[in-house]
């Protein structure tokens, strides 16, 4: 399969989107080419406004369109989105539940050269705070592209969670996508490994390992995180061990998602892959993910180290 | 513009509701805004008394005027003038802050009709507005959208950003006002980080400015019409405006930015109202 950015994949789905619901208008930060919503702009320049650098006007202002029955896709990169304009998203956005639709790109770390300032790895844990808001994290760009529009469909604020560097493509056209549902991509019944976004790949390779040492893991893909859901964190909890794996800090991502269930519902022993309250740094993205243990073997020897 | 005698007299009856309605449910509500709620009281009796399209009975009609108060803390100004125009019963005005109420501490679009834009914390309205002026473009409707802006609010960046793109997105259904009182709660805005000068500052910004008495309604109807005939360009309207305006002890004293009367001073303001 090849190698698709999921930015990409938004930028085509926004652009196919756009011609089915009227509605939909797309604002950027003078970042439309990264974001691709250039693709958009292009196929419906009335529909596109770019609002410049500044990100909490750009936020305002898809709020305001939002109120005239207006679906607005506000994007630009992780960081500036849910950090830049966070009261803006909680208090123009959120509180009043408006139907505005946040899809960031350039999330976690493997944004690589750009470095710390423009690695956002507490996007999950910012956006998921928050009450009305749906966060979803696509794994690649068959799913992405699902992602988009369900994110259009849903009324209310979502968090799509897009990355720049190009990952595998993992599901086919047959894939269903439901939001809130977790989806399980491999059985198994000694340990399962719970992902997100591109930790889904490095998941499934992980789990190829661990065959090996005839370890069985279970695979379950958490495209939301928010709501998140509970059934298949609890049938997972079900082979007595947990590996999450994310492409995030582990304090408030996904990893902390699976423990709050966890702890409250079925406490089982839980490792989480994840950015280890660090900043990022520069480097190309495949070495800064081994850099930071998010590589599939990370993921395969906690599992073994649960099992032990 | 001439405003006949009667609209006068009309707005001026209505301003002084308005005016006792902030203060009863302050007093009532044991905290709130009232120094800021007097000063922009005219302003909204002139936008909702005289001015705006707007349908009490059918308050999300899509083709109304909008109104965004991006100082979100003169909520008891909205809500008389909304209450009094017949959005909802005026007795609801006593629930002010109190668990709830449909009125909440600042204005919540989802809970008070009538309520056009959640705000409250400082600096997001005029985003809001201008994102309601650029849809009103894009569906080709004659919508005005209307924005009140606190003078101490203009600290916030986020307005400069929002006025660099109503400029940019020429948006002449788009009317801003800064209730320019001249205080915030520190004390004189002049002192505590001055935003001055206002006009020339949205002039360099590509505004069409107005300057006007923020308590006189002929002066505040006639910069709203001249607003309506620029083009290209979006028009803020400056209203000099006098804080805690109508009760003489609460009269550009900055103690009164953020506290609630108490029964006895209630009755006293009450009395010259």
């Amino acid at each position: 399969m090849p190698k698709i950015a999921t930015r990409d994949a938004y930028g085509e789905a926004l652009a196919e989107l756009g011609e089915e619901i009227k509605e939909i208008v797309v604002l950027d930060a003078d970042l439309s080419k990264s974001t691709k919503t250039s693709v958009f702009a292009k196929k419906f320049p009335e529909r596109f406004f770019n609002m410049g650098i500044a990100e909490q006007n750009l936020m305002g202002t898809a709020a305001g369109l939002a109120t005239c029955g207006k679906i607005p896709f506000a994007s630009t990169f992780a960081i500036f989105a849910t950090g830049r304009a966070f009261e803006q998203v909680r208090n123009s956005i959120c509180y009043p539940n408006l139907n505005v639709k946040i899809a960031a790109t350039h999330a976690g770390i493997t944004v690589g050269e750009d470095g710390a300032t423009h690695q956002s790895i507490e996007d999950i844990a910012l956006m998921r705070v928050m009450p009305n808001m749906t966060v979803i994290s696509p794994a690649d760009a068959t799913e992405t592209k699902m992602a988009v529009r369900a994110a259009a469909q849903i009324k209310g604020p979502v968090y799509l969670r897009l990355g720049r560097h190009p990952v595998e493509t993992i599901f086919g056209e047959g894939y269903e996508f439901k939001p809130g549902k977790g989806v399980i991509l491999r059985e198994g019944k000694d340990v399962a490994i719970i992902a997100t976004g591109v930790m889904v790949a490095e998941a499934l390779k992980a789990a190829e390992m661990l065959e090996k040492d005839d370890i069985k893991a279970m695979v379950v893909n958490i495209h939301t995180i928010k709501p998140i859901d509970e059934e298949v964190i609890l049938k997972a909890a079900e082979c007595g061990a947990i590996v999450t794996a994310e492409e995030h800090s582990i304090i408030g991502g996904l990893g902390s998602a699976v423990a709050e269930v966890l702890s409250e519902k079925k406490p089982v022993p839980i490792k989480r892959i994840g950015i280890r309250d660090v900043f990022g740094m520069s480097g190309k993205p495949e070495e800064l993910m081994k850099a930071y243990g998010l590589a599939a073997e990370d993921i395969a020897e906690a599992a073994r180290t649960l099992r032990r | 513009m001439q405003v006949s005698k009667e609209k006068l007299e009309e707005l001026t009856k209505a301003a002084r509701k308005v005016r006792r309605s902030i203060i009863e449910m302050t007093a009532e509500a044991g905290s709130g805004h009232p120094g800021g709620s007097l000063s922009c009281a005219d302003i909204l009796v002139a936008l909702y008394f005289h001015e705006m399209k707007v349908d009490p009975q059918n308050p999300d009609w899509p083709d109304r005027d909008r109104f965004v108060l991006s100082k979100g803390h003169a909520a008891p100004a909205l809500y008389a003038v909304l209450a009094e125009r017949g959005y909802f019963p005026k007795e609801e005005l006593k629930t002010l802050r109190k668990i709830n109420s449909i009125l909440q501490g600042h204005p919540d679009m989802k809970k008070t009709p009538g309520v056009d834009m959640t705000t409250g914390s400082l600096g997001q309205g005029l985003s809001a507005a201008n994102g309601m002026a650029l849809a009103g473009k894009l569906d080709g409707k004659s919508y005005r959208v209307y924005v009140l802006l606190g003078d101490g609010e203009l600290e916030e960046g986020q307005v400069w950003e929002a006025a660099m793109a109503a400029a940019h997105y020429k948006l002449d259904n788009l009317t801003a006002f800064v209730d320019h009182n001249g205080l915030q709660i520190d004390g004189p805005i002049v002192q505590v980080m001055s935003p001055e000068i206002i006009q020339e500052k949205f002039r360099a910004f590509g505004w069409h400015v107005i300057d006007v008495d923020g308590h006189d309604f002929e002066d505040i109807l006639r910069a709203i019409e001249e607003a309506k005939s620029i083009k290209e360009k979006p028009t803020v309207i400056v209203a000099k405006t006098v804080k805690g305006k109508g009760v003489p002890f609460m009269e550009n004293q900055v103690d009164w930015h953020g506290k609630a009367p108490s029964k006895e001073q209630a009755e006293e303001a009450l009395k010259v109202l």
